[in-house]
């Protein structure tokens, strides 16, 4: 029986911007309903609509039965008995969702309080026991403290706690693990599978993660402009999509265990929803296109099996059999000329040699005062030879992105050495510096925040030229904006005008102007959307081996890593956990560490995710003020656990470094008892804590 | 905790002792106190001008530095001197410090009072009548200094009263001595009304502003929407989760307003005829007179910078971000 | 393109929309009047003391003869002139203050707060009202310097934390790393992007300084006879308002006027250049 039935939903903000526009669906008791799309699609405005939470101006119409009660419409008397008792939800950044000037245990017990007439000790009683249920270690003390004192993953059991806290029929997540590391995104999903044990409610799963979708949905519900276009039994979806767009998003997202070959990308951006384009709104993107397609926005219409499609050639795709990689156009990537060389033989355009970055540790924004010494990077090398990318990956808090601000400062670190193309920074004049600086270039995470906003696009490009006294200024503005795939005549727009693809391709344009060798890549794609990720990617890939580029590019997506680096270093609390050349780290990994990482990543594949054995690790990444002693993995270590009591002492007193394993030329690890083992498609039925 | 409060102590004597010996040095420089006794009728001799101004460390003919010597050696040991006719300025400001308090204490609250009242109800009802017309409301009010409300206030009630041919609301002055007990506290509530209202109108348009401001910039924020999807009525996500929120700034604005209510009003206080620290302020420099402004500055600077430290301290209660453990 | 955009918002904003033409007929009040009345400000008519407004004189005289209106219009003059003077210089200081104190950081910063906090501490009003009376016969400019000097230090401070999280920015950082001197790359991307705070700042500086002055004035420690102020005008007027009313309407009507149509300009001016903010 279905819990939730939702009719030709639509909403509509001032300005007539159709945000959704006709949205059906329903959810059943215990079935999770997977809704999946880009930023844009409507899919959290769908949400907020079910539950009466959007903002006045918004237009709704159409229907919204909860146990056959209506909920658009209806007054507030009568949503506030629904809202947080019969459906709950969970936010994507529960930092902001949480009051900062109350307590969680408060907040979770206010929310029990609403709906149940409940004394408040027992309230608060009841919050830690939720609290203990989510999985939060010491929950009665844990319950005294404000949200920011709690970690982001922390903070999102507690959010799951409160929205269990009236044992809900239905729980609506909106990208609940988005802003959470894999290794803590893995360890919430599982809170969510226990809370729906728990409570046996429905799920509405909003992401645009395929990979956690394809983990956790029975059916799916793809969104595109503000409509469904494609629904049906994740594993129909999955394996056999029948909507192009669909077939394109499954197509142009890289695998942790993905082949090599180009990724296919999605041309251009989804539409604006204040113009749509009349017919099927992804026509405009769409390579099987035909002219009957702009006639009319095709409906969501059955093709058996419980299986929607809003297109007029699924029949056609059906038919032939087609994946995204037949229709989708795949990019030819030229070769590289500079990896015919060994890598021995290539010169080195990088080296890092025991690298320390501590810096103090201040608390109070009132009352500041130093309370301890940060070690966010304690001791880091590797080398970077001539046409190699190499990551470097980790989660939040492991000391990537100081380690890159070291090397960009090109100033004597506080220990160890950085030598950029032969010359050690700690020994540069102001002349070497700065010509050095035009080697070494930076491409940042967020294309938003990266071009000056007060700047047109051909400034913004030109500034390095400028700075070094480059001529011909105007002639070079206009050919790096056609090596990065944008129209010359965009050198007057301002960055505002630019969606985030064109906006990171034009942070590339700058980074390029100087002629690097070296090309320093800071999560260069992880604020893109999937569709348009595939094709920045691609950019660099084609840039590294026409120029003769080498990279170090540090990401937080393992899959992504997968797809363009040459090397991996995995870092942890400011070390390096394990060192080698993809294939090896990603398909024998040895240390226990990146072995849970790799495991955490949820694959676009239903049936891989079902079978997967993944190995959780307990709690958050220690403070980097307080490192462990000896092993600093050891406190979250599932290796450790097993180990007997001899075997942990020397994980507490002696600190592992990088060894190289015997069996690979190119992989080290910085465990004592290192083990290559297979854990990306490894399948098992008990999981491993 | 204690290293970090004893450091910011040590600044801020510092600051003090800087501003006030500025203030010092400035007023013996440029004040002729001489003047007050040089103009006088029948003529004063100069040695007995002298002898006078020697007295009360005034005289323009000891050297500067040394008169700054005088000075300091007095403040250190708690005597700020004499003021120009030989009073004592310790008395003279314990007198005025209560004034300024009983003149400004019921508008600092209540202006606060209202003004976070009307400044959330405006949030809440953004664009709609209450919010334009408090709005409105507001910008008028600020745009009128304090000095011309003032001044308005009094010319209407002047005429008021003498509509009514009788003393409706007093508007000089802080009570009438002739009377006492029940009738003195009528009297002096009845000359509290005009420079409150003055007080109050200023304030309330200046925290309704600020609050409106904050307060929008939560109702937007995830925590509002989070409190409402747990099954709170928007009235009392709005109260208990946004409002407290929300209520953050202007309480430390009025901490501060608070901390330097001991400094006066000056203009509230002369064009109401009340004699407290802000009256202090204009005469004494009408007055020539070197130890009274010192004295002034050194005050001043005690009361802004123990606000500043008040202001502090309330965030820090108010919001758990900021506290330090 | 975006000045353009901006415009167009402020206009679009009723609020901003009245302030601008009230401004407008304001200032053409202030410069364009003078030639349409029949007497100057110096001139002084024996014939009609106290007079009320007439025909003759349209607001009436004061109680040496002269003109209410051609006085008032000087006063206003001088009042504008002194605001934006004020809040240009106030401003101006601010801006490069803070955003070196913030961007540098260190001494620098430790040095420039110092400096900003003992000038807070400082009760300006006393400090100004000590030293303009000694600058009678001197230009008014120092007047303007003076209000000035004790108007900047709050924005700056603004200014200062705006430019620590500027300083994060990664446009910031990517000058950094192209090696462009640091001064330069405060006035290149720093100070820019800091424009819709100064703009406002400015606007609102204006009224502000507009008011100081007038405060300072009614005590006598702003403008020094025989020029004149708003602020010179509603002293003198203020204590015969009952019995004179002209004397202190016209010009108390005027500078509420004027601090109100540039205070509804500033806020229009919050709303176009920060469409994020509400305020």
């Amino acid at each position: 029986m279905s819990i939730l039935q939702v009719r030709d939903l639509t909403v509509t903000f001032p300005g007539d911007i159709q945000a959704v526009r006709g949205v059906s669906y329903e959810v059943s008791r215990g079935e999770v309903l997977g809704i999946v799309g880009e930023s844009g699609s409507g899919k959290s405005v769908t949400s907020l609509a079910i539950m009466g939470l959007l903002p006045r101006d918004a237009v709704v119409s159409g229907s919204v039965k909860l146990h056959d009660r209506e909920l658009i419409g209806v007054d507030e008397d009568e949503l506030v008995k629904v809202r947080g008792k019969s459906i709950s939800m969970i936010f994507q950044d529960p930092l902001s969702a949480f009051t900062p000037v109350y307590t969680i245990g408060d907040q979770i017990a206010e929310a029990v309080r609403i709906h149940q007439k409940m004394a408040k000790d027992k309230a608060a009683k009841r919050a830690v026991e939720l609290l203990d249920l989510v999985g939060i270690p010491h929950p009665d003390v844990r319950a005294k403290s404000f949200p920011h004192e709690f970690s982001g993953g922390m903070r999102q059991r507690a959010m799951i706690a409160m929205a269990i806290a009236n044992d809900p029929d239905l729980l609506i997540c909106d990208e609940p693990t988005t802003a959470l590391d894999v290794t803590i995104q893995a360890q919430v999903l599982e809170v969510l599978k226990t809370a729906q044990r728990e409570t046996g409610a429905g799920i509405v799963m909003i992401t645009h993660d395929l990979g956690v979708i394809a983990g956790m949905a029975d059916r799916v519900l793809v969104m595109y402009a503000g409509r469904p276009v494609e629904q049906g039994p994740v594993d129909e979806l999955y394996y056999r999509p029948r909507m192009p767009y669909t077939m394109g998003l499954l197509a142009s997202i890289p695998r942790i265990d993905g082949e090599e070959g180009p990724l296919v990308p999605i041309e251009g951006n989804p539409p604006s929803p204040a113009a749509l384009p009349p017919g099927c709104p992804f026509a405009p993107r769409c390579p099987m296109r035909i002219d009957s397609c702009d006639e009319e926005e095709p409906p969501l219409t059955p093709i058996g099996g419980g299986r929607h499609v809003a297109c007029i050639r699924s029949r056609e795709i059906e038919h032939k059999g087609l994946t995204g990689a037949d229709v989708f156009p795949v990019p030819v990537i030229p070769p590289s000329d500079v990896v015919r060389v060994p890598r021995e033989q290539r010169p080195t355009v990088l080296e890092l040699d025991g690298l320390v970055r501590h810096y103090p540790l201040m608390k109070g924004a009132v009352f500041k005062r130093r309370v301890g010494t940060v070690h966010a990077v304690d001791g880091i090398s590797f080398d970077i030879a001539e046409g190699e990318t190499l990551a470097l990956v980790g989660e939040s808090g492991c000391g990537k992105t100081t380690t890159l601000q070291q090397i960009m400062r090109l100033e004597p670190p506080q220990g160890g050495r950085v030598v950029v193309l032969g010359k050690d920074s700690a020994h540069l004049d102001r002349a070497a510096r700065k010509s050095l600086r035009g080697d070494l270039q930076i491409v940042f995470q967020d294309p938003m925040a990266a071009l000056d906003p007060r700047m047109p696009v051909g400034d913004i490009i030109a500034e390095p030229l400028r700075a070094h006294g480059h001529k011909d200024v105007a002639a070079r503005v206009a050919e790096l904006l056609s090596l990065v795939g944008l129209a010359p005549e965009h050198a007057e727009r301002y960055p505002q005008r630019f969606s985030g693809g064109q906006r990171q391709r034009i942070g590339i344009a700058r980074a390029l102007a100087l002629d690097p060798k070296l090309l320093v890549l800071d999560e260069p794609v992880s604020a893109l959307d999937v569709s348009i990720q595939a094709g920045v990617i691609n950019l660099l890939e084609k840039l590294k081996n026409t120029l003769g580029l080498s990279y170090l590019f540090v990401a937080h997506d393992l899959a992504v890593v997968r797809h363009l680096a040459d090397r991996v270093a995995v870092m942890y609390l400011g070390k390096i956990a394990e060192i080698g050349a993809v294939a090896n780290v990603y398909d024998r990994p040895a240390h226990p560490y990146t072995q849970a990482l790799l495991s955490a990543i949820p694959l676009p594949d239903p049936e891989m995710e079902r079978t997967r054995k993944r190995i959780l690790l307990e709690g958050d990444l220690p403070s980097p003020a307080d490192p462990p002693s000896g092993c600093r993995f050891r406190t979250r270590c599932p290796k450790f656990a097993r180990l007997s009591e001899a075997e942990r002492r020397r994980c507490v007193d002696e600190e592992p470094s990088v060894v190289r394993l015997a069996s690979a030329a190119d992989h080290g690890a910085a465990c004592h008892y290192a083990e290559e083992i297979e854990v990306i498609t490894a399948s098992g039925d008990q999981e491993e804590k | 905790m204690g290293k970090y409060l004893l450091r910011r102590l040590a600044i801020n004597v510092v600051l003090v002792a800087i501003a006030a010996s500025l203030a010092y040095l400035l007023a013996a420089t440029t004040m002729n106190p001489r003047a007050a006794y040089e103009g006088r009728q029948p003529p004063v001799a100069e040695h007995v001008i002298d002898a006078t101004l020697d007295a009360y460390n005034l005289n323009d003919k000891t050297p500067v530095l040394e008169r700054y010597a005088t000075w300091v050696s007095g403040v250190v040991t708690g005597d700020f001197g004499k003021t120009w006719n030989g009073g004592s300025v310790n008395d003279e400001m314990g007198r005025r410090i209560w004034v300024s308090l009983r003149l400004l204490l019921i508008g600092t609250v209540l202006g606060f009072v209202i003004g976070v009242a009307l400044g959330a109800l405006s949030a809440i009802r953004q664009y709609r009548f209450t919010d334009r017309f408090v709005g409105v409301s507001s910008f008028a009010i600020m745009a009128i200094p304090v000095f011309l409300m003032a001044t308005l206030l009094a010319i209407a009630t002047y005429n008021v009263n003498r509509g009514l041919g009788f003393t409706l609301i007093e508007y000089t002055g802080e009570y009438n001595p002739r009377l006492s007990g029940w009738d003195q506290l009528l009297n002096r509530v009845n000359h509290l009304i005009l420079p409150t209202i003055s007080l109050t109108l200023g304030s309330v348009a200046f925290y309704s502003r600020i609050q409106r401001n904050m307060m929008l910039d939560v109702l937007g924020q995830d925590f509002v929407r989070t409190a409402m999807a747990k099954g709170l009525r928007r009235r009392t996500a709005l109260t208990k989760h946004a409002l407290r929120t929300a209520l953050i700034p202007s309480a430390t604005y009025f901490a501060f307003a608070f901390g330097t209510m001991f400094t006066g009003a000056i203009f509230t206080e002369k064009i109401f005829a009340w004699h407290g620290m802000g009256a202090w302020l204009v005469d004494s420099i009408h007055q020539n007179d070197v130890n009274s402004v010192a004295a002034v500055t050194f005050f001043t600077a005690i009361c802004v910078l123990t606000a500043a430290f008040l202001s502090d301290v309330l965030v820090a209660a108010l919001d758990p971000r900021v506290r330090v453990s | 393109m975006r000045s353009k955009v901006v415009i167009g918002r402020l206009f679009r904003n009723r609020q901003a929309r009245y302030g601008s033409i009230a401004l407008i007929l304001l200032v053409a009040l202030a410069y364009i009047g003078p030639f349409l009345g029949s007497y100057d400000w110096t001139d002084k008519d024996f014939l009609a003391f106290l007079s009320p407004p007439s025909a003759d004189h349209w607001w009436g005289t004061t109680t040496i003869g002269q003109d209410m209106y051609a006085v008032t219009l000087r006063g206003m003059q001088k009042s504008i002139i002194i605001g934006l003077l004020v809040a240009l210089i106030s401003t101006g200081l601010a801006a490069v203050v803070g955003a070196f104190a913030g961007y540098f950081g260190g001494w620098v910063d430790k040095f420039l707060m110092w400096g900003v906090d003992l000038l807070l501490v400082l009760p300006s009003f006393l400090i100004i009202a000590i030293i303009s009376p000694r600058l009678r016969g001197a230009t008014w400019l120092w007047f303007v310097v003076l209000l000035a000097a004790f108007a900047w230090m709050i924005t700056s401070r603004v200014v200062r934390s705006m430019t620590l999280s500027l300083r994060e920015r990664e446009y910031v950082l990517a000058a950094v790393y192209m090696g462009i001197p640091r001064w330069k790359i405060i006035f290149r991307h720093i100070v820019p992007n800091l424009s819709s705070l100064l703009i406002i700042d400015a606007t609102l500086n204006v009224s502000a300084a507009v008011i100081g002055e007038a405060a300072l004035s009614f005590f006598g420690f702003g403008i020094q006879p025989p020029d004149v102020s708003l602020g010179t005008l509603i002293a003198e007027g203020s204590r015969n308002a009952t019995g004179y009313p002209w004397l202190f309407a016209f010009p108390a009507g005027l500078l509420v006027l004027l601090v109100l149509s540039i205070n509804l300009i500033g806020d229009g001016l919050r709303d176009a250049l920060d469409p994020g903010s509400n305020s």
